[in-house]
């Protein structure tokens, strides 16, 4: 049995707003274990982002909210940890990349000090230590030049570069998981594959585990070991990649699953992507019963009555659902 | 920051001080009176009299004739003479600028110190009680002319308590450290009303850019490097968000020149400000012409100032 890094239990992440309470995250577990690749998929507004920011406990406070649960690190809770405890823990043993590469670098400073301020903060290294260990992550991620590209500024870089900054950068004090929130979506289709390419590489070469949002299926089913299928705020599926593809037991799953476009296919059989009806429901003050009932082709009495509880139908696949 | 960036600001200095001075100058000459307008209705001189005079002053020569003429002459150093005090302009300029630079200087400071301490804490606390009795006092501050202040100042510090003089004096006859003293003690209420008046606004400026900042993408990757909240705001939100208010601060020197004018007649500082004022009343034109070149000349260096400023803070700007 592997160690496990990540252990997430229950977490429910709420948003105090005008309209009342906004039950972004609403009881999510999630298990990552050392060195393995875990995609977490779902709609959008599900909760995906609110997740990945609690661990590393970068919600705004207010207007969120940990309502309860636990986000265990290595067995630590991470939750009640103080701030400067919780700072050693950042970027140092948990880093994240986000979605927007065009906005998440500061505009006034030089990628190189930017880099070089997380490696000086955690290693006790001096200025020109730093940056020369700024200059070696920008080789790793591959930037042509990295001596003279750390003098540069953000706005020097394509959408594509500055997303490979954000991994050197995430990756300069060697984490043990990286967290990638949507890493290549606002990137277009080449530069996708390329980051998810030197993040296959950089996982290679430094073994850290990765907990990849995501809404691409396919780029799921080539980079992960397990699957966590977020809908509503809830997990509703969770399996190793191959028995989440093969038999997919939440019809939700089953709809993501069927909308994967499928270009091998889709000339010869004249088969329509199929996307799933209705829009994710609203998460202030949601009804009981299962979230998903409303767009369910299955859905019965039951299923409004109570949430189905999550239960394990084959080894490591857990389902919630009545069926 | 480039050098060449520096180089275009500087040399954009010229053709915007020759615009000023053209405009001044002709505003000047289109308006009713000047110096010999009381001449002409005073009895006693003789009408032909007067004409001579006008003529050998070249008074009726077209506008601009009249200001390649005033040009040249600034060109040379020679700033005209003061035809009520009977000095040189440029005498009497050098007499009243440093008193005006000390007192519109100590205010500006004393605006940034209160102003970026309580913006930047008020913005990054929104709707706390601190934020919301910063709030309330800037809104205060910012409403109340700076006459209103001065006098309420006046009427507390210097009738009621007696405290602080309230006629500001040029000729203070000790030495050493009472000398000084006695400088500081005229100088704190002119200082805080207009300091404090400056500071009501920017704190508001301030605020509201930092709110604007702190919630970046760019704020939370800092975040989740683990450097701590004072680096996170001091590194990545206050000088970003000092971007934009460099520029509303230079936008606002004009106000603040004028805002000083009007400080300056209330506690009677014997600066620029008052010596524009008396010029005006007894038709001094070239005491007026040069008094507003010199505000126009401290606002176009307030501006180059902050042009360099936000060059500095924001390095896109230099290598566009
Ligand atoms: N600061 C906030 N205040 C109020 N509601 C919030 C806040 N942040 C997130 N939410 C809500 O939480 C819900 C989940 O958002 P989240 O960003 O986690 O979705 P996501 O799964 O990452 O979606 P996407 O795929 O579009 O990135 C959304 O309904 C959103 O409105
Ligand atoms: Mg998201």
């Amino acid at each position: 049995m592997a160690e496990t890094l990540l252990d997430i239990r229950g977490l429910k992440t709420w948003f105090k707003t005008d309209d009342g309470m906004v039950r972004a995250v609403d009881g999510v577990d999630l298990r990552i274990e050392r060195g393995e690749t875990v995609g977490v998929v779902g709609e959008s507004g599900c909760g995906k982002t609110v997740t990945a920011r609690s661990v590393l406990k970068l919600i705004d406070m207010p207007p969120g909210r940990f309502e309860d649960g636990q986000i265990l690190w290595q067995g630590r809770d991470l939750i009640p940890l103080p701030q400067d405890e919780m700072n050693k823990v950042r970027a140092r043993e948990i880093a994240i990349v986000f979605q927007e590469p065009m906005t998440s670098l500061n505009p006034v400073y030089t990628v190189g000090d930017q880099i070089a301020e997380v490696i000086a903060q955690h290693q006790k290294l001096n200025k020109k230590q730093a940056l020369e260990g700024a200059a070696e992550m920008l080789r790793l991620v591959n930037i042509p030049n990295p001596q003279r590209r750390i003098h540069d500024y953000p706005h020097q870089f394509s959408g594509g570069m500055r997303q490979r900054v954000m991994i050197a950068m995430a990756l300069s004090c060697r984490p043990k998981l990286l967290i990638a929130d949507e890493p290549t979506t606002a990137l277009d289709v080449t530069i996708q594959a390329q980051i998810l390419e030197l993040m296959q590489e950089m996982k290679e070469r430094f073994g850290m585990a990765i907990m990849l949002i995501t809404h691409a299926m396919g780029v799921v089913a080539e980079t992960c070991q397990r699957v966590t299928v977020m809908y509503a705020g809830k997990v509703v599926e969770e399996a190793p990649v191959r028995e989440l593809f093969g038999s997919p037991r939440h019809p939700y799953t089953q709809g993501l699953i069927r909308s994967i476009p499928r270009v091998d296919r889709a000339a010869t059989h004249k088969e329509r992507l199929e996307a799933i009806p209705g829009t994710v429901p609203s998460l202030l003050e949601p009804p009981p019963g299962c979230r998903f009932a409303a767009r369910c082709r299955f859905v019965t009495e039951v299923c409004t009555r109570a949430m189905p509880t999550m239960k394990e139908v084959s080894p490591g696949h857990f389902v919630r659902c009545v069926l | 920051m480039s050098r060449q960036y520096l180089i275009r600001r500087l040399l954009l200095v010229i053709p915007a001080m020759l615009g000023i001075s053209v405009l001044l100058y002709t505003v000047l000459a289109l308006a009713p009176g000047d110096p010999f307008s009381e001449l002409a209705a005073n009895p006693a001189v003789p009408p032909e009299v007067a004409q001579a005079l006008r003529t050998k002053f070249g008074l009726d020569d077209p506008v601009w004739i009249r200001y390649w003429r005033w040009l040249i002459a600034m060109l040379h150093g020679e700033w005209g003479f003061s035809f009520q005090s009977r000095m040189d302009v440029d005498r009497l300029i050098m007499q009243r600028l440093p008193t005006t630079l000390i007192v519109i200087g100590a205010a500006q400071l004393l605006a940034i110190l209160v102003a970026l301490p309580v913006g930047v804490l008020a913005g990054t606390r929104p709707y706390s009680i601190f934020d919301q009795i910063a709030n309330t006092l800037a809104f205060v501050g910012f409403s109340l002319p700076t006459f209103f202040t001065g006098l309420l100042l006046i009427l507390v510090f210097s009738i009621q308590l007696d405290w602080l003089p309230f006629v500001y004096r040029a000729d203070i006859d000790a030495t050493g450290w009472r000398f000084y003293w006695e400088h500081i003690k005229q100088s704190i209420m002119p200082v805080m009303v207009l300091g404090l008046f400056q500071g009501a606004s920017l704190v508001r400026y301030v605020r509201s850019s930092v709110l604007d900042v702190v919630r970046l993408d760019y704020v939370t990757t800092a975040r989740a490097k683990g450097i701590g909240e004072r680096k996170v705001i001091s590194r990545h939100v206050v000088r970003n968000a000092l971007i934009p208010v460099v520029t509303l601060v230079a936008l606002q020197m004009p106000i603040v020149f004028g805002g000083a004018i009007v400080t300056e007649q209330i506690f009677r500082v014997p600066g620029i400000g008052s010596l524009l004022i008396s010029a005006m009343l007894a038709n001094d034109t070239p005491v007026i012409m040069a008094v507003t070149f010199v505000f126009s000349c401290l606002v176009v260096l307030c501006n180059l100032i902050a042009d360099v400023l936000y060059a500095w803070l924001d390095p896109r700007i230099a290598f566009r």
